[in-house]
């Protein structure tokens, strides 16, 4: 095992992510701009914001897609998390979901919740890999998890949209990240669905870090302790949800446009 | 121990096209080899060893095929210049051949092959050196080729090129080696390449016995290569490769570094090319500069897509039929072979776009409905729904 390769974050200061005066401009455009956040280990934190706000590329700042002009992003108080590229920061516990629920069709639910397991990452490594007995139970408790017990040998490719939102779910859950930045989570998913799911993210909380981003006001309402209100690349406002719908800044251009 | 122990559990787990791949070759091989040495000229049942050569040329094309189907079919990237490798593996086998000619050229020359000595050239270059050796040249066969696509597929695949700027590449890899390898100066023959050859490790060359030989090798290696791209598919490795295939972004958010696993898959698929390049060579009797041309590396395409992306032996099958209709048809209407492939690349893009494999597929599931999905669908290399 390679786990004891990768570095824990330090979170001696109660801080697992810390961005700073983050700024990316794409053509000019500021997507993000002089943007601070800091998150909480062990947190639930929710971002919203309207399209364009820069949700999106701050994942992908985060996650090592996309480089930043300049700012600071920390993971914990040592690891500088611009220095690595998407394949290390995952393998230190940064897991991500997509916007668009992104599995790998052709192959099963079971091999898809396989690829993600925290093990070794390397071409050798796979072409020898079996799975032990601790990672079945692990792949078996999460199909429990999320529902899919009875699909496990299915392509993912024939799965309902919702359910793909589910395995994209267990891919992470399976991979047992730090730190888990889930992007829509809801978005197509029947009213039970969103239930359920709040009730997971919600159970996470605590061991592990989620940071989520959605529009459904409704949801974000159920699982947030802490909002963070994002507008035109910075940080609007940040409190809990009451705060934020009362806060005039945020309704004069988040809520407001609400109906 | 514990290893091959786990190789021989997953040999057997996926006996079934294996081993109805392998039996169908070797029964084949068999036959025809059996029934050019055994039976008289005379017998309406004994196989010419014009016919025998044949087979072997196609059993190469076969390997070639199965060389670009798995980059292609199992991780999405499409080469159309799989043809170097392919003529670079031909040329390394056919400069040990020419060493092997010895002063039996027509100058006479014992050190030089006869085009250095119509060039005047007073001594072999120094990439001629140890040629005349059979490991030595087995060892350029692997390696120049192995290097080539290290440095590309590194190069290609650090900078994250991929789908149609990649294919452009490597056709223009192949473009640009033709038009050196027509050069004089390069020393590798020119417009005429290597030719005139008279015995491979000893064997003469026109000889039934040392024809059929090579037809034999070929068949074995053939089942050899299957069967290791078999096993490597059915790993995890294989599993992360399709990963890449169907969303290659994502596969990086999972801690897989993609370019290594492309850039490991690209040797791979080059090593095998080279190899089906150095058989082909002494079954052909000629390697030349047309071997690059972008036409071949295509026309390789065109087998994989006729037998179905991913699944290895499709493109057995559909390199073997192919190249097969091509000799039929060009020795009817030349000139139109070219027009036909472009016609039948059409026609399976559109209506086959599983190719024969699939339709096999079909059939097979309309019989017993439940068979295992997953595997089926990624063999077949396409998205449900």
């Amino acid at each position: 095992m390679r786990l004891n390769k990768m570095t824990t974050p330090d979170v001696s200061h109660k801080v697992i992510l810390y961005i700073e005066s983050l700024c990316v401009s794409f053509d000019g455009f500021k997507a993000l701009n002089n943007l601070s956040l800091y998150i909480n280990d062990g947190e639930l934190r929710c971002l919203i914001g309207a399209n364009g706000a820069g949700k999106t590329t701050l994942m992908d700042v985060i996650t090592g897609k996309t480089r930043c002009d300049s700012g600071q992003v920390y993971f914990g108080q040592s690891v500088d998390l611009l220095r690595h590229d998407e394949a290390a920061i995952a393998r230190l516990g940064v897991g991500r979901k997509f916007q668009k629920p992104t599995v790998f069709e052709a192959l099963s639910v079971a091999e898809n919740l396989e690829l993600s397991l925290k093990t070794g990452k390397g071409v050798w490594f796979t072409l020898l890999a079996k799975l032990d007995s601790e990672q079945r139970d692990r792949i078996d408790a999460v199909l429990t998890t999320i529902g899919l017990a009875a699909l496990r040998n299915r392509p993912a490719g024939v799965l309902s949209h919702g359910q793909k939102q589910w395995l994209e779910i267990g891919m992470l859950l399976v991979s047992d990240p730090r730190l888990m930045l889930i992007d829509e989570p809801v978005a197509g998913m029947t009213a039970q669905e969103t239930e359920k799911t709040a009730e997971l993210l919600t159970s996470l909380a605590g061991e592990r870090t989620v940071v989520v981003v959605e529009h459904d006001m409704e949801f974000v309402r159920s699982i947030a302790r802490t909002v963070t209100v994002l507008h035109q690349g910075s940080v609007l406002a940040e409190g809990t949800m009451d705060q934020i719908q009362s806060n005039p800044d945020v309704v004069e251009v988040y809520l407001g446009e609400e109906p | 121990m514990s290893q091959l122990a786990d190789i021989w559990g997953e040999l057997r787990r996926g006996s079934n096209t294996i081993t109805l791949f392998v039996v169908v070759l070797f029964v084949a091989t068999l036959v025809a080899s059996l029934s050019n040495l055994l039976l008289p000229e005379s017998s309406a049942l004994h196989v010419s060893t014009y016919t025998i050569t044949l087979l072997g040329k196609y059993l190469c094309y076969a390997m070639l095929a199965l060389a670009v189907d798995v980059i292609w079919g199992y991780c999405g990237i499409l080469s159309l210049g799989h043809g170097a490798f392919f003529a670079l593996g031909g040329y390394a086998m056919g400069m040990y051949l020419m060493r092997q000619i010895g002063d039996r050229g027509v100058y006479g020359n014992p050190d030089l092959p006869d085009f250095m000595v119509f060039l005047n050239w007073d001594s072999l270059p120094w990439y001629w050196f140890g040629m005349d050796q059979f490991w030595f040249a087995m060892m350029i066969v692997a390696l120049v080729p192995g290097l080539l696509a290290l440095v590309f597929g590194w190069l290609a695949f650090r900078s994250r090129v991929t789908g149609v700027y990649l294919s452009i590449m490597t056709q223009a890899l192949t473009y640009a080696l033709m038009l050196a390898f027509f050069r004089n100066e390069m020393g590798f023959g020119g417009n005429n390449g290597l030719t005139d050859f008279k015995e491979i490790a000893g064997f003469d060359l026109s000889a039934d016995n040392t024809r059929v030989g090579l037809f034999v090798v070929t068949a074995i290696l053939l089942a050899a290569v299957f069967i290791s791209s078999q096993l490597i598919m059915r790993s995890r490795l294989g599993r992360v490769l399709v990963s890449i295939r169907d969303s290659e972004a994502r596969a990086r958010f999972l801690g897989y570094r993609t370019d290594h696993f492309k850039v490991w898959l690209f040797v791979y698929s080059a090593l095998i090319a080279a190899l089906a390049g150095a058989l082909y060579v002494p079954q052909v009797g000629i390697i030349n500069p047309g071997e690059f041309s972008p036409v071949n590396s295509i026309e390789i395409v065109v087998w994989v897509a006729v037998g179905g992306r991913g699944t290895l032996y499709g493109a057995v099958v559909g390199a073997i039929l192919v190249s097969y209709a091509k000799t039929r048809f060009t020795s009817l209407v030349p000139e139109s072979w070219i027009f036909m492939l472009g016609a039948l690349f059409v026609f399976v893009t559109i209506f086959l776009p599983k190719g024969l494999a699939g339709l096999l597929k079909q059939k097979r599931q309309g019989k017993d409905s439940d068979g295992d999905d997953a595997r089926t669908a990624r063999a077949a290399g396409e998205e449900t729904a």
